[in-house]
This record gives C-alpha cells, sequence and structure tokens, in this order.
C-alpha cells in the first residue's frame, strides 16, 4: 500500500485559514493529506499542541498565520508564535524528529496559492521522509 | 456636502489627520491632528476678498484640483465646492508664513478679522462609538508605463487632467485646447493604464470604460475632433451604461480593441509628421496599425492610497491582494471589516463608481446607525477566562496580553479577564504556566480532541481515513 502521510495543520482564523477557505473556494488543486485545525491566533497554539499531534500519530505538521509586523489581527500574537517555534524545533531534532516534518511560517488571507502550494510540497516533503510511527515507538516504551 | 456641513449632528474635521486610535467599539477614543490653514474657520464666511488682496497679483503656483492646468495663489479655495466654504493659507508658498516679511494686504481686506498667521497644529481627541473608514483611492501615476510617453510628451493627458479642460469652470473654461492653445483634430483614448495589466495592477478599475465614453463624448461634441478609443474589452455594466455606449457608437466614434502597445513622436510617414503616433494591434481585424492623434488621454486606473498599509494597521483592518482595505465578507458583509465598529465606505474598498459609492456609503451609515441606536453590543463569547483556583499569581498573562484586558486583583491575587477588552486571540491561555486560562471556543480539551480525533486510526475498510 502507497504511504499517504498525515499531516495537522494549526491555522490562524484571520490570515491562513482564510487563505485556505479561500484556497477551497476557487477550487486549486491540493492534498487531502493536510487536516486543518482552526485556532484564532497562532499566539494560541502551544507547543505542546505539536508534540501532541506528533505522539497522535501525525508524520508532519504545519503552522501558519499572519506575516510580522503588522498583518496580526491581534497586534502582536504573531510575534509570541515567532518566539516559541524555534524553540520548539530544538526540541524536536532533540526526539529525532527530522526538521522537514514540522513547518513553521505566514501566508495572508490574500495569499490562497500560496498555501495550496505549500500544502502540496509539504506533502510531498513529509511524504519522501516516510512514516514517522512515533506513536507505536512510545507505546512500545510503555510496555 | 454642502448638507453635511450645515447638519446639527455632524462635526467636519477638515485639514486633519488621525494621528492614533485606542478602544474599541462603542468606546472608540480618536486622536485627531488638526493642521493649520491659517483662517479662523468659525469667523471666515468665503468671500474670498482675500484672494483678490493677495500680495501676489497674478495666481502662479500650480492648482491641485486643476491638475496642475491651472494656477491658484498662497490664499485660496481648494475647489469651487468645497465644503466648508472656507479658504486656507499654503504655508510654502505665502510669503508671510515663509519669512514673516509681507505687507499682509489679504489680513488687511478681511473685515471679520479672520487671518491668523499664529495658528498651530492642534491635537483633538474624539470619543466615539464607531468608525467609518472613506480614504478613497488615488489615481494610477502614468509615469510608470514610459511607452505611454506621459511626462515625455506635452500632450499626453490622463483622464483626469482632460476632465477638467472639459470642464466650464476648469483652467481653460471648458476649451479643449492642447498644449499650445490649439484644438485637437484628432484624440486618441488608452484604455486600461494600470489596471487589468500583470505589470501593473491586474483588476479592473471599473470607472475607466465608463469615464473614457463620457471624455470621447465630450472632447467630441467641444471639438469636432475625430475620437479613437483604444479598448481591451468595453465594459459598461449598470443601470443606462450600455445605452450610452451604444449611442457613442452611432456618434461616429471609432473602436479599436486591443491593448497599446506604445505611443511615439516618430513618423514613418508624411501624414505622421508632428503627431502622436499610437501603435497597437487591431484584434478584430488582425492587423497592426498606426494611429497618428493631436492629444492622447489615458484612462488611469484607481489604485489604494499610498498610506493604505498605515491605516490599515492604525485601525486594526486588513488588506486584500490588491491593497484595498478588506471587507469581512465580499458578498454578504461588504461594509464590515474584522473590527467591530469599524465599518468601510466608498473605493477604500476597492474601486467604484458614484452610485456604487453612494449605495456603499449610505449602506455604512446604517450600519453605524443601527450599532449605536441599540445602546449595547453583543460581544462575542470567544473570551478568555481565568480559572480562580488554579491561577498561581505569576502574573505572566499581564505582559503578553495585547489589549491590557487582563488585570490583577491583589485582594483575591489572581488575575482576572476584563471580558468586553477581551478579544479571544488565546495567546494567554498558551502561555499560562498552570494552565490557569481556558480560551473559550479553542480550549485546550477541545483542541486536543480535535487532534485526537483527526488522528485516529480508520476501523471502516482498510486504508480509508475516518
Amino acid at each position: 500500500m502507497n504511504f499517504e502521510p498525515k499531516i495537522i495543520a494549526f491555522l490562524c482564523n484571520w490570515c491562513t485559514y482564510t487563505a485556505a477557505d479561500a484556497a477551497g473556494v476557487a477550487r486549486m488543486e491540493q492534498p487531502a493529506n493536510v487536516d486543518v485545525i482552526r485556532v484564532m491566533c497562532t499566539g494560541r497554539i502551544e507547543p505542546m499542541f505539536v508534540l501532541k499531534a506528533f505522539a497522535e500519530g501525525a508524520d508532519g505538521v504545519i503552522v501558519s498565520g499572519c506575516h510580522p509586523p503588522g498583518d496580526c489581527h491581534y497586534t502582536n500574537g504573531n510575534f509570541k508564535t515567532f518566539r516559541r517555534m524555534p524553540l520548539l524545533e530544538r526540541i524536536l531534532s532533540q526526539f529525532g524528529i527530522e526538521d522537514g516534518r514540522f513547518h513553521w511560517g505566514w501566508i495572508s488571507g490574500a495569499e490562497a496559492p500560496k498555501w495550496a502550494e505549500l500544502a502540496r510540497t509539504f506533502t510531498e516533503q513529509v511524504r519522501g521522509l516516510g512514516p514517522l510511527n512515533w506513536k507505536d515507538q512510545l507505546a512500545s516504551k510503555e510496555d | 456636502m454642502m448638507d453635511a456641513g450645515r447638519h446639527p449632528n455632524i462635526t467636519l474635521l477638515t485639514n486633519s489627520e488621525v494621528a492614533a486610535v485606542s478602544g474599541y467599539v462603542g468606546n472608540f477614543k480618536v486622536t485627531v491632528k488638526k493642521k493649520p490653514r491659517y483662517i479662523k474657520e468659525e469667523l471666515c464666511v468665503g468671500c474670498l476678498q482675500c484672494i483678490d488682496a493677495c500680495t501676489y497679483k497674478e495666481a502662479k503656483f500650480a492648482d491641485e484640483f486643476q491638475m496642475g492646468l491651472g494656477k491658484r495663489k498662497p490664499v485660496y479655495l481648494p475647489f469651487p465646492q468645497a465644503t466648508p466654504q472656507v479658504v486656507l493659507i499654503d504655508p510654502q508658498r505665502c510669503i508671510q508664513l515663509k519669512t514673516g516679511k509681507c505687507k499682509k494686504t489679504c489680513a488687511a481686506a478681511c473685515d471679520r478679522n479672520a487671518i491668523d498667521f499664529e495658528q498651530k497644529e492642534e491635537t483633538v481627541e474624539v470619543d466615539v462609538g464607531a468608525i467609518i473608514i472613506s480614504t478613497g483611492f488615488q489615481p494610477f501615476d502614468a509615469t510608470r508605463i514610459p511607452a505611454y510617453g506621459y511626462g515625455r510628451y506635452p500632450n499626453v493627458y490622463t483622464g483626469l487632467e482632460v476632465e477638467r479642460l472639459t470642464s466650464a469652470s476648469g483652467p481653460t473654461a471648458g476649451e479643449v485646447i492642447l498644449r499650445d492653445g490649439t484644438r485637437p483634430k484628432s484624440v486618441g483614448i488608452v484604455h486600461c493604464v494600470g489596471s487589468r495589466d500583470e505589470k501593473t495592477n491586474r483588476y479592473c478599475s471599473r470607472v475607466c470604460c465608463m469615464y473614457s465614453l463620457k471624455l470621447a463624448h465630450m472632447v467630441k461634441d467641444h471639438t469636432g475632433a475625430q475620437v479613437y478609443n483604444f479598448y481591451i474589452d468595453m465594459r459598461t455594466p449598470g443601470k443606462s451604461y450600455e445605452e450610452f455606449y451604444d449611442k457613442l457608437l452611432s456618434e461616429d466614434v471609432r473602436f479599436i480593441r486591443g491593448r497599446v502597445a506604445e505611443v511615439t513622436d516618430w513618423a514613418v510617414k508624411p501624414e505622421e509628421e508632428g503627431k502622436l503616433v499610437i501603435r497597437v494591434e487591431d484584434t478584430l481585424i488582425g492587423v497592426v496599425r498606426r494611429i497618428p492623434v493631436d492629444m492622447v488621454i489615458l484612462s488611469t486606473g484607481l489604485e489604494p492610497q499610498a498610506d493604505a498599509a498605515s491605516v490599515a494597521s492604525m485601525f486594526g483592518i486588513s488588506r486584500s491582494a490588491d491593497g484595498f482595505f478588506a471587507e469581512a465578507h465580499p458578498k454578504l458583509r461588504p461594509v464590515e471589516t474584522n473590527t467591530d465598529g469599524v465599518y468601510l465606505a466608498g473605493c477604500s474598498q476597492g474601486p467604484r463608481d458614484v452610485p456604487d459609492t453612494v449605495a456603499h456609503a449610505g449602506a455604512a451609515a446604517s450600519m453605524t446607525i443601527a450599532l449605536l441606536n441599540r445602546g449595547q453590543v453583543t460581544i462575542s463569547p470567544t473570551v478568555a477566562s481565568v480559572d480562580e483556583k488554579l491561577c498561581s499569581a505569576c502574573k505572566t498573562c499581564l505582559s503578553i496580553c495585547p489589549y491590557q484586558a487582563i488585570v490583577f486583583n491583589a485582594d483575591k491575587n489572581i488575575a482576572v479577564v476584563n471580558d468586553a477588552l477581551c478579544k479571544g486571540c488565546g495567546t494567554c491561555a498558551a502561555a499560562c504556566p498552570a494552565a490557569a486560562i481556558t480560551a473559550r471556543h479553542f480550549s485546550d480539551e477541545q483542541i486536543v480532541a480535535q487532534i485526537e480525533g483527526l488522528l485516529r486510526e480508520p476501523k471502516t475498510a482498510e486504508g480509508a481515513r475516518p
């Protein structure tokens, strides 16, 4: 059976979620592997959510919000993401999760084609890396 | 406009600029910089005697309203229907304001003593419940397309410039004349300058087809010249617009379908000597043509104001891909923004013509009246709340809130969220080390449940996703 990566995307309501919505309305082609979880602001995204997604079996995770500076609907929520995500990247690498499995960045509400492009390229990238199987590894250690 | 100026419930702050906005729906505090006009507004009655009396006997400065085709004095009325009917003094031009050494004949002529050279910039703070942004557009700068020769060839005009030439109150009193004072015998109107163009703006500016047709009609009526329209597509939707286009077709105005390649003064045939030559592919007959004309009119498109980005961030609204302010929903909420209490009117939201702008502005005014008359606002339940039992009083959330919506209650030794100020971004919930803050509708449990649900192993047929 072909490997189909499971990807969770945490998107902020005002920018990237709007872009993803617009990409759908405009019928841009994008893989079904990416599942979106909407939050009001990327500032709401606790690093724990990303770890939880990997622990529950995700092969890749995307965090995307409004372009800094100034685009954030909540003034500066994206700056908090900007500070949290690099720290999270270091923790992920210590856990042995490859860089290519986690993407964080910015896509504004007007950049629907950019979202469709990211969904396509990131899915192919994770497909190339193969299954993560973190869930099974964690389960075997618990035994 | 006059009615707005006279209405007892309307206060006009002209020649002013918004410096800062704070607060939230129903309770905005707007700081306005009122620039000096060097005239006491409440005393001036618009008799214009100061203009006649100015030390400059002849008007010698480019008049912005006449697109630089006419001249004005340092003391002037911006345009004939200006509201309020109050003159102002240009500090860059006035001798008194520049050097302090003028005979001040204007002040002597004013029998109401309305002229005040000592006026300074004022800062006014106003409390408002709702805000309508109607900052309009700026015309496309035609020099950005060098091939059309605007700024290089004197007889290449923009649509707005010719609009002033055709106006009875314009610099030539309605005479459509070239720079040398002669009447043009042939005129070419180039559509879509700075619109529907991959290199400048991709969108259609909506008004240019109709104003080009109007100018074609006016110029032909005023001069009897042969008029050519060079268009990509004629876009004339709207009540009785198509009928006007039909009328022009029967008026012997020529329509050539094709985007103009360039405007040049390089003559290759004897009849092109001393004329401007428009090179265009006529796509209906499939040949490249050279049309010699005396006057070229560029139908420039509509662009967002140059400072749209800073205005957007000041009012907390967003912009769409074309740079105009973004509405909350393109079809169902065209005057609202994503910020409660801030509305849009007119071309600040996108290019539109006069009837559409009037309708849009009326809708925005109705929205604000509906909001304010209700007397209370419904706020979103999506706000943060602090669990008193879990809060450890570390105050991390206080500094992280972008709205200062969290205050510290020293008596109870806990943080408290103000529901009216909280906009529900949830960044405090992510930061709280004690997990005492819940972002309602986006709680940890809800998001984790979503993660688990999305990644649940399929129980149905092999390989199918749940």
